[in-house]
C-alpha cells in the first residue's frame, strides 16, 4: 500500500505538478535571469544548473564544444522544452512553463541553427508573420473577412513596417521575392529579421555566422551591433567562431557537458584553460 | 488589372449564374443539365472548402464527405419538420435549412479538430478517415433520420421552370465560400495559416498561436461541406447514408489535388470533374455502364501524368493557358525586351546566385599585389 502511495505521489510530482509550475516574479535588474535551469530526458541530463544573468543591451555568448547542450538552452528559453528543474525570468517576470507563442508575446525571439523561413510566402510576408501579433496591428477574423476600414489600415501600417524592418537588412529590393530563393545570407538575415518583428525584449540567435563567408560575417558583426543600437535590444547568441564571439559578446558562458564551464567577460573566459582543455582535448 | 486577377472567379461565376438564371426563367434548361449544373455547384463549395485544410493549413484530411453528411441529414431532417408544419418549400425553409446544417457541420469540425491539432500528416488522415466513416453509420442506423430505406427529403421544386432556382442559391453559396475564404487567407490570419503550413516551428517560434488558427482553419471548412450538404440533400429525392463514404472524400481531394491546391484551380477541376462524371453516367448505359469508373480512372491517371511527367515539361510550357495569353497579347517575339524586374531568383536554378558570387567584392588594387587577396578569398570560401 505505502509502496502504491508513493508512486502515485512521484506520478503526480512529475506528471502533473510539473505542468502546473507556480511562476512568481522576481526583482531582477537583470533582463535574462535562469535560475538552476536544467532538464533531463529520462537519465541524459542535457542541460542543469544553467544560471545566466544578462544585463539590458548586452551582447552576451553562449559557447562550448559540440553537444555540451546550448542549443538544449535556447529551446527551454523559447518553450520548446519544459524545464524539469529551475526557472527564467524576462525582466523578473517568470515564464517557466509557458507555451512558445505566450513565451514569444513576452518578449524572447530567436531564429535557429539550420534556417526556418516560411519558403513559399514572400520575403514582406515573412516579416509581416511576425507582426501578427502585435497589439497596434490588431485586427479581428470578423473585420478581415468583411473587409472592414480597420483591415485596410492595419495591412497597410504592417506593409510599412515590414518594409521598414528589411530596409535595416538590406532587404529591402527582394521583398516581393520567394524567401527560398534567396542566398543563404540573406536567408539568415531575413530571420533576424522576422524575430525582431515580433517586438521582443531578447533576442536569442542560434549560430549567426554559421556558413557565411567572411564578408558575410563582417556584415552580420555589423548588423547585430546597430540592432542593439537601435532597437534598445539585449542579444544572446550562440556562435562557433571564437573571431566572431570575440569581437562582439561582451561577456560569455561557457558550457561543457550540459553544464557551466565558467562564465566571465569575453577575453579572460576565452583564455581559461578549462575552456581551451574543453574545446582541444588533453 | 490587380482588381480583374483577384476578383476574376466571382466575376465569372456571378455573369455565369446571372446569364443560366435568365435562361432557366424562360425555361430553356432541360432537366439533366440542370442537375449536372447543381453538382457542379456542391462540388465547387466542396473543393473550394477543403482547399483551405488541405492547400492553406497542409493538413490532409479525409472526412470532408462526414461533414457533408452532418450538413445533408442535419438540414434536411430540419426541411422536412419545417415543410410538414408550415406547408411547402420556400425561401424562408431553405435558408433556416442552410444556417442550421452549416452550424452543425462546424461545431462538429470543432470537436474533430480538438483531439487533431496534436496530430500530424498521415495519423490526421486516418483520423478524419474513420470520423467520416462514424458520421455515416451513425445516420445509416438512426431511425430519427430515415435509418436504411434513406431520408426522404422535401421536393425543392417540382415545376422545370424554376428548377433553376436551387443552382441560384448554389452559385450564391458558392460567391459567399468564395467571399470568405479567400478573405481569410488574403489578411494576416490567412499569412499565419500559410506560416504554419510552410514550417510549424518556425511559426510557434514567431508568435503565432498554432492551436487557434488550425482550429480556424478546420471549423471553417467544415462549416461550408455543410452548406453543400443541405444544398445536395435540395437536390436528392431522398439521402442515402452510403453516398457519403470515403470515395466521396477521395473525390473531393482528388479535385483538390487535380486543381493545384488554389482556389481558382479548385473551381475549375471540380466543374470539369463532375462534368465528365456526369457524362460518362447518363451516356454509358446497359452493359457499359461498368466501365464508367475504369474510364474515369484511365482519364485522372492521364490527367496527373500531364500535370507532372518531366518529359512533358516543355509541352506543357508551350501549351498552358498563361502562355497562350501571352502569346495572343504579343505575338512577336522581340530579343530587345527585358522583363521589367531585372533580378529573379525564381529562374536561378541554385541556391548560389550570381549576386552572391559578385559581392565578394575583389579589390582591384593596381599599387600592390592583388593576387594574395584574391587567393585569400578563395581560400576562405
Amino acid at each position: 500500500m505505502a509502496k502504491l502511495i508513493d508512486s502515485v505521489k512521484t506520478f503526480v510530482n512529475t506528471k502533473i505538478l510539473k505542468k502546473v509550475h507556480k511562476r512568481e516574479s522576481i526583482d531582477s535588474k537583470y533582463v535574462l535571469e535562469t535560475r538552476n535551469l536544467g532538464i533531463s530526458f529520462g537519465g541524459l541530463k542535457a542541460a542543469q544548473n544553467v544560471n545566466l544573468k544578462i544585463e539590458k543591451n548586452e551582447i552576451y555568448g553562449l559557447i562550448g564544444p559540440n553537444g555540451a547542450g546550448k542549443t538544449t538552452v535556447f529551446n527551454l528559453l523559447t518553450g520548446v522544452y519544459q524545464p524539469t528543474e529551475g526557472a527564467f525570468y524576462l525582466n523578473g517576470e517568470d515564464l517557466t512553463g509557458l507555451p512558445q507563442d505566450k513565451i514569444n508575446h513576452k518578449g524572447i525571439a530567436r531564429t535557429f541553427q539550420n534556417i526556418r523561413l516560411f519558403n513559399n510566402m514572400t520575403v514582406v510576408r515573412n516579416v509581416m508573420v511576425g507582426l501578427t501579433n502585435q497589439p497596434e496591428y490588431h485586427c479581428s477574423l470578423f473585420e478581415s473577412i468583411f473587409r472592414l476600414p480597420r483591415h485596410f489600415k492595419v495591412e497597410k501600417e504592417m506593409r510599412k513596417r515590414a518594409k521598414e524592418l528589411l530596409r535595416i537588412f538590406d532587404l529591402e529590393d527582394e521583398r516581393n521575392n520567394l524567401a527560398c530563393n534567396l542566398p543563404y545570407g540573406k536567408q539568415r538575415k531575413l530571420e533576424i529579421a522576422r524575430a525582431l518583428a515580433t517586438n521582443p525584449k531578447l533576442l536569442l540567435l542560434d549560430e549567426p555566422a554559421a556558413g557565411m563567408n567572411p564578408n558575410e560575417t563582417e556584415d552580420l558583426v555589423n548588423t547585430i551591433k546597430k540592432i542593439r543600437d537601435e532597437f534598445d535590444m539585449t542579444v544572446l547568441l550562440i556562435e562557433h567562431d571564437m573571431k566572431f564571439v570575440s569581437g562582439l559578446c561582451d561577456r560569455i558562458t561557457v558550457l561543457n557537458f550540459g553544464t557551466v564551464l565558467t562564465e566571465g567577460d569575453t577575453k579572460t573566459a576565452l583564455s581559461n584553460p578549462d575552456v581551451i582543455k574543453a574545446y582541444i582535448g588533453g | 488589372m490587380k482588381f480583374v486577377k483577384h476578383y476574376l472567379s466571382y466575376i465569372v461565376i456571378g455573369a455565369l449564374a446571372v446569364i443560366i438564371s435568365a435562361v432557366g426563367a424562360a425555361g430553356g434548361i432541360p432537366g439533366t443539365f440542370s442537375a449536372l449544373l447543381e453538382q457542379s455547384v456542391i462540388a465547387i463549395i466542396l473543393a473550394v472548402s477543403l482547399n483551405m485544410v488541405v492547400g492553406f493549413l497542409g493538413e490532409l484530411s479525409l472526412g470532408h464527405a462526414g461533414f457533408m453528411c452532418i450538413g445533408a441529414y442535419v438540414g434536411g431532417k430540419l426541411a422536412v419538420l419545417l415543410s410538414s408544419s408550415l406547408g411547402g418549400t420556400n425561401i424562408v425553409t431553405v435558408i433556416l435549412a442552410l444556417i442550421v446544417g452549416g452550424l452543425c457541420a462546424g461545431i462538429c469540425g470543432f470537436i474533430v479538430g480538438l483531439p487533431a491539432l496534436r496530430l500530424r500528416g498521415d495519423y490526421l488522415a486516418i483520423v478524419t478517415l474513420a470520423f467520416g466513416e462514424i458520421v455515416k453509420n451513425i445516420f445509416e442506423n438512426s431511425e430519427f433520420f430515415g435509418g436504411q430505406t434513406g431520408l426522404k427529403t422535401p421536393e425543392f421544386t417540382t415545376q422545370r421552370s424554376t428548377r433553376f432556382v436551387l443552382f441560384l442559391i448554389g452559385a450564391v453559396i458558392v460567391l459567399l465560400t468564395l467571399f470568405v475564404i479567400q478573405n481569410i487567407i488574403r489578411s494576416k490570419h490567412g499569412r499565419a495559416i500559410t506560416a504554419i503550413r510552410d514550417n510549424e516551428i518556425a511559426a510557434r517560434a514567431t508568435g503565432i498561436n498554432v492551436t487557434k488558427y488550425k482550429l480556424m482553419g478546420f471549423i471553417v471548412s467544415a462549416v461550408f461541406a455543410g452548406l453543400a450538404g443541405v444544398l445536395y440533400s435540395y437536390s436528392q429525392q431522398s439521402l442515402q447514408a452510403k453516398t457519403f463514404d470515403y470515395n466521396y472524400s477521395i473525390e473531393i481531394l482528388v479535385i483538390v489535388v487535380l486543381g493545384g491546391m488554389t482556389v481558382n484551380g479548385s473551381i475549375v477541376s471540380a466543374v470539369l470533374i463532375t462534368a465528365l462524371n456526369n457524362i460518362l453516367q447518363t451516356n454509358l448505359g446497359g452493359s457499359f455502364a461498368v466501365a464508367k469508373d475504369l474510364i474515369y480512372a484511365v482519364v485522372l491517371i492521364l490527367l496527373v501524368i500531364y500535370r507532372n511527367a518531366p518529359a512533358l515539361k516543355s509541352f506543357r510550357e508551350k501549351y498552358n493557358l498563361a502562355n497562350l495569353w501571352k502569346r495572343l497579347v504579343k505575338p512577336k517575339h522581340d530579343p530587345s525586351r527585358v522583363g521589367d524586374d531585372s533580378v529573379r531568383w525564381d529562374v536561378v536554378p541554385t541556391k548560389i546566385s550570381m549576386d552572391e558570387v559578385l559581392s565578394t567584392d575583389v579589390v582591384i588594387d593596381t599599387t600592390g599585389d592583388n593576387s594574395a587577396d584574391i587567393g585569400e578569398r578563395g581560400g576562405n570560401k
